[in-house]
């Protein structure tokens, strides 16, 4: 994954590429996600200053969105469905393989892996779906979910 | 030198999630070894999504199907001959007569598939842009009439008459208006919106253009959900070729009309799909939802009118102006006119996206199409319309698919995504989902869908521990009641659907809910 360190700089260079608007903060932060994994406490503020709202309306808005951490995440990133499709197709069952294999409860990072629920990735006719740092599988099984998850790992 | 063919892999995120990519990947490497030339596209998906990797190779203008092509299988199929349609156990024979894709009525995902999505020439050869030069011909008057006429109604799920909408808009004064595309596809077993983007991208883009042009705006915007980041890349290349080509921009090909798209990434938030609220997110902010009035159509994005459609709805309209209103009232029943693009999804064999017209039952999308049940078990459940759609039981199958006919029996159509479940389904947790969902997803404006909602689960949980069940049956019954009157949208309006459909039908699962593992 791409350095997650917080810059000041890189931080401008995303406002600016967004017009400096506060109407665009939903893209800058979903930016700032993209480049960091999270969105720390020292941005909130310099995007405030630079996009012209208060520090409360920004971290308004950052709370709000599921997308939008607020602590930072592992290296890896582990979603797995919990919606309708996938919940008939086993997720439940997946969810918990996960859990245990990964050693992390939802919304928990183990071992520099983030596990989180998502609530549909489009692939319900290829249930249950997963996405790993950003790419979407389907028809994944637990022994699947493991062969993902150490070839994951070997990409560190 | 001419390549001696060309063969289609999808590069659409189903096809991709089961292993499209290597098998891409695997048909080059193979291609190079063995001094073979040939075009390799990476086209949208057929929609039979349970035959992909579906790899079609052309010959002599027939393009012949192998399906559920493994990376491992690639070896062997070339040898087989695969560049010239050579046999092998994988091989369907051509792609058109597959029973899934030759039954189907494609008014809105016909070029899905067929073509390379990014190619202007490709579009163009299959009538793209067509519609659009002929919008500007006949004039806006024209495109409105023929959107009314044709009965077209919204497929996001609310089914608002298009026509009424985009007259609406028209008649508005005003500097500036926008078209907002809806393509947060947050339903949970629909995926027609992103079907459509990734095999077909730049007929959204003239969608797009025909609504800006039929109600006079000058910008439209994309709503897309970041759950989608494959959509999002094929999306913006497809706007940089119609930039560069001059199909949007000012003055788009000497018509006088400007038109351009701006597109927007969604968050997480599934209440960001309805229509205030994903207005609320365009201009930077919570997606809380609005009060209506003001409609979107005279007060929308940054207080101008707006036409906000889903995905589906905008890609009806290019063949309704080629082809006229007529023939897409003349499919489908009552009023609901024309096709709807249904997405068979869960535990089902052969799921897919399968477009027909309105009318026809629900069973036989299940058992003709869909095969039944992937796990071979009998159907318990079918969740039709997304996670605010009721549950309908297997005696319930043979409704047929029509907005009012649904509406009837406190179910709805909505986007037309169909979840089945087989008889292992504990449907106590599927109530208690709806509930946890609806807590989780609330934007908090009103009381009875923010807290009504978590009260909920906790009412669901003391049935299934079997604390005073029929007290609490009697309150959950008067919860759904309070969240149904008084919220504001459909997210706590709709959420007692599903339950209460539980309650009507399953509501044995609550006292068995604990034994299952
Ligand atoms: C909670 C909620 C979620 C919604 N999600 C979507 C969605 O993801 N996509 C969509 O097109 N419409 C969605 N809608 C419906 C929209 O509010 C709106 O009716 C639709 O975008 C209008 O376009 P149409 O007339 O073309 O369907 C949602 C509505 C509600 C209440
Ligand atoms: S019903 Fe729920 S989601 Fe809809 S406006 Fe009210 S609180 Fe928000
Ligand atoms: S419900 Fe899991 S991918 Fe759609």
């Amino acid at each position: 994954m791409a350095t997650r360190r917080i810059d000041k700089e890189t931080t401008s260079e995303i406002v600016r590429h967004f017009g400096t608007r506060a109407d665009m903060l939903v893209q800058i932060l979903q930016a700032i996600v993209m480049r960091y994994g999270w969105v720390p406490e020292e941005t909130i503020r310099q995007l405030a200053d630079e996009v012209n709202l208060s520090r409360a309306d920004v971290f308004g808005v950052v709370t709000y969105y599921h997308d939008f951490r607020t602590e930072p995440p592992g290296n890896h990133i582990v979603k797995v469905c919990q919606a309708e499709a996938c919940q008939a197709m086993g997720s439940r069952a997946l969810t918990k393989h996960a859990r245990k294999a990964l050693g992390a409860n939802l919304h928990e990072t183990n071992d520099d892996v983030t596990l989180e629920p998502v609530y549909c990735l489009g692939n319900c006719a290829c249930a249950p779906a997963v996405m790993i740092d950003g790419k979407t599988h389907g028809r994944v099984n637990p022994a699947r979910f493991d062969e993902l998850v150490g070839a994951m790992k070997d990409s560190r | 030198m001419k390549p001696r063919s060309k063969i289609y892999v999808p590069r659409e995120t189903s096809s991709i999630s089961v292993g499209a990519d290597d098998v891409a990947l695997g048909i080059a490497r193979e291609a190079k070894r063995t001094g073979t030339s040939i075009e390799l596209i990476r086209n949208g998906s057929r929609g039979a999504t349970w035959l992909e990797p579906l790899v079609e190779v052309e010959v002599d203008g027939t393009r012949i199907a192998y399906g559920s092509v493994s990376a491992s299988d690639v070896p062997g199929i070339f040898a087989a001959g695969l560049v010239d349609g050579g046999e092998h156990p994988r091989r369907l024979g051509p792609v058109m007569e597959i029973d899934y894709l030759a039954r189907q009525d494609r008014w809105t995902f016909w070029r899905c598939g067929l073509i390379d999505p990014l190619s202007l020439d490709d579009f163009r050869a299959h009538k793209g842009f067509s519609a659009l030069e002929k919008a500007f011909g006949d004039g806006a008057d024209a495109v409105l009439d023929a959107v009314s006429d044709s009965g077209l109604r919204g497929r996001g799920g609310a089914g608002f008459p298009t026509g009424i909408k985009w007259r609406t808009v028209a008649a508005t004064a005003a500097d500036q208006k926008y078209i907002a595309c809806n393509a947060d596809e947050g339903d949970s077993g629909t995926f027609s919106d992103r079907m459509l983007m990734e095999g077909d991208p730049l007929g959204l883009i003239e969608s797009m253009a025909i609504a800006g042009f039929a109600v006079g705006a000058s910008k439209g915007y994309i709503y897309l959900r970041s759950e989608y980041p494959l959509t999002h890349s094929i999306l913006s290349r497809a706007l940089d070729v119609a930039r560069d080509t001059g199909w949007l921009g000012t003055n788009i090909q000497d018509s006088g009309f400007d038109f351009d798209i701006e597109l927007h990434l969604g968050a997480g938030s599934y209440v960001c799909g309805e229509e205030t609220a994903m207005l609320e997110s365009l201009e930077g902010k919570k997606g809380i939802v609005r009060y209506k009035p003001p409609l979107p159509a005279h007060e929308g994005l940054f207080g101008k009118p707006t036409a906000v459609n889903n995905v589906v709805t905008l890609g009806s309209v290019p063949n309704i102006v080629n082809l006229g209103a007529e023939r897409y009232a003349r499919m489908g029943v009552n009023r609901s006119k024309g096709t709807l693009a249904f997405q068979l999804a869960g535990n089902i064999k052969r799921g897919g996206l399968v477009e027909k017209s309105f009318g026809l039952p629900l069973r036989e999308l299940i058992e003709d199409w869909g095969g039944g049940t992937a796990s071979g078990r009998p159907v318990k459940a079918v969740q039709v319309g997304g996670p605010l759609g009721a549950y309908l039981t297997a005696a319930q199958l043979d409704m047929p698919l029509d907005y009012e006919a649904f509406i009837e029996i406190g179910a709805m159509i909505g986007h037309g995504g169909i979840v089945v479940f087989d008889d292992t389904v504990d449907m106590a947790q599927q109530a208690r989902f709806a509930m946890e969902f609806c807590a989780i997803e609330s934007c908090g404006k009103c009381t009875p869908c923010r807290i009504g909602s978590t009260r909920g689960v906790e009412v669901i949980d003391r049935m299934i521990a079997g604390e005073n069940r029929e007290e609490n049956y009697d309150l959950l019954v008067e919860l759904c009641d309070t969240m149904e009157g008084a919220s504001l949208c459909a997210m706590g309006g709709m959420t007692p659907y599903p339950v209460r459909s539980v309650l009507q039908h399953f509501a044995e699962d609550f006292a068995s809910s604990g034994d299952k593992p």
